[in-house]
């Protein structure tokens, strides 16, 4: 799983709220090369929550100096780009759980894939 | 339509009819893959994103990534949610370049507001119209699937479905619960003359409206107004209002020519040779 999912990924069992962001218990995290194209990565930006990426990169241990704060211009920088190409689309976690903020329902991830099935008194 | 003990749904859940033998064909059955990733083009086409411009779509029932494969080829990245393990795992080991998610599309798609610039979903939509267990209840699961998509797809997007449904009730519920759930749009249908390259697209709107696309090999069943009778001023000839031509004669082989062209298939185009007769041999 890819951070970039990791950023849009929320709970959604039955009676949470919010349920963002899941917080990663990763046991096997691995650096998988993607090619970089700064137009993606720039137009993903505003879409991203900034603080829950920067948490999430921290917990993995791939922060690589994010600001914490996004900045005006980044379009143009194109360091910070490659900065959040490499956050986001190259770190992949491989193994370990997903778990939702709000019920602490746990979703595992094995060979990279978040299980998010939901037991049926959960729907 | 074919038999009903011949379609997948009703021998088993997904998760159950795509094990591991079923998978294997997805990655070895070329006619399989060739057909998957025709569908996957014209989805994509429906989709009408902007040119230039990558994409982030989500990939509904994804499998082993044939329709993913297409979408990255076209530098478009993706997500791709099923509900088969064996599936998943072909696609892992085809190495997709999307990432992917276990997930069951009744229980509703687990992402935030406005994150998709587009949904597809080739073959998948028609497993929603089963129940499956006691507890499953078909419309409330579809309900549940485009409440939720309809969320995550960003305004003005689009959501387009190559599905096989069984009759025209199921396209009906459907259809109603995707426009309870905010949707707009309705069927595209591809060469509706012919029953084998005929494919059913549901395109959906979110938060716009949209002229509908016509689907491919419609046009000459189309009259230009359909409240109106059509009127010339030529007297029709006599012979012509007897029906069916005379087999073998010119008239009948365009007729044939014709509706095959109308069927989507390969038909050479007309000349002044087409229905000549040959000089005589010994």
């Amino acid at each position: 799983m890819k951070l970039l999912t990791h950023n849009m990924l929320t709970s959604h069992v039955k009676g949470v709220v919010k349920g963002y962001p899941l917080l990663i218990k990763a046991t096997e995290v691995k650096m998988n090369e993607v090619e970089f194209n700064p137009q993606f990565v720039s137009r993903m930006i505003p879409k991203l929550e900034w603080s829950a990426l920067v948490q999430a990169a921290e917990e993995l241990g791939h922060r690589e100096d994010l600001p914490g704060e996004l900045m005006a211009e980044y379009e143009k920088d194109e360091e910070f780009l490659k900065k959040v190409h490499r956050v986001l689309l190259e770190v992949e976690v491989i193994e370990g759980c997903l778990q939702c903020p709000e019920s602490g329902r746990e979703f595992p991830i094995t060979r990279g894939i978040p299980n998010m099935l939901l037991n049926e008194d959960e729907v | 339509m074919s038999s009903s003990c011949r379609r997948p749904e009703h021998t088993a859940p997904p998760e159950v009819f795509y094990n591991e033998d079923e998978a294997k064909k997805y990655s070895q059955n070329s006619r399989m893959i060739e057909i998957q990733t025709q569908m996957s083009e014209r989805a994509v086409e429906l989709l009408n994103l902007p040119e230039g411009q990558p994409c982030f779509l989500l990939d509904v029932g994804c499998g082993s990534g044939l329709s993913g494969d297409y979408l990255s080829e076209e530098g478009h990245y993706w997500v791709g949610v099923d509900i088969s393990t064996a599936m998943l795992d072909v696609a892992l080991d085809r190495e997709v370049e999307g990432d992917l998610l276990l997930g069951d599309m009744g229980q509703g798609m687990p992402f935030r507001p406005g994150t998709f610039d587009g949904c597809v979903s080739i073959s998948a939509l028609q497993w929603l119209c089963n129940a499956d267990k006691r507890t499953h209840s078909p419309p409330k699961r579809l309900y549940t699937f485009f409440s939720t998509l309809y969320s995550c797809l960003s305004r003005g997007s689009r959501a387009v479905f190559q599905l096989y449904p069984e009759n025209s009730e199921q396209l009906e519920l459907i259809t109603t619960q995707a426009m309870k759930a905010g949707f707009g749009g309705g069927m595209v249908v591809d060469y509706p003359n012919s029953s084998k390259a005929k494919k059913f697209f549901l395109c959906l709107f979110a938060g716009f409206t949209g002229a509908l696309p016509k689907g491919l090999g419609s046009e000459t069943s189309d009259r230009t107004n359909r409240n109106q009778v059509q009127f010339s001023g030529q007297r029709c000839r006599f012979k012509n209002m007897k029906g069916k031509s005379l087999k073998k004669g010119r008239d009948w082989i365009l007729e044939k020519k014709e509706r095959r062209r109308r069927q989507g298939r390969d038909v050479r185009a007309d000349t002044k040779y087409t229905g000549r007769q040959r000089r005589p041999h010994f």
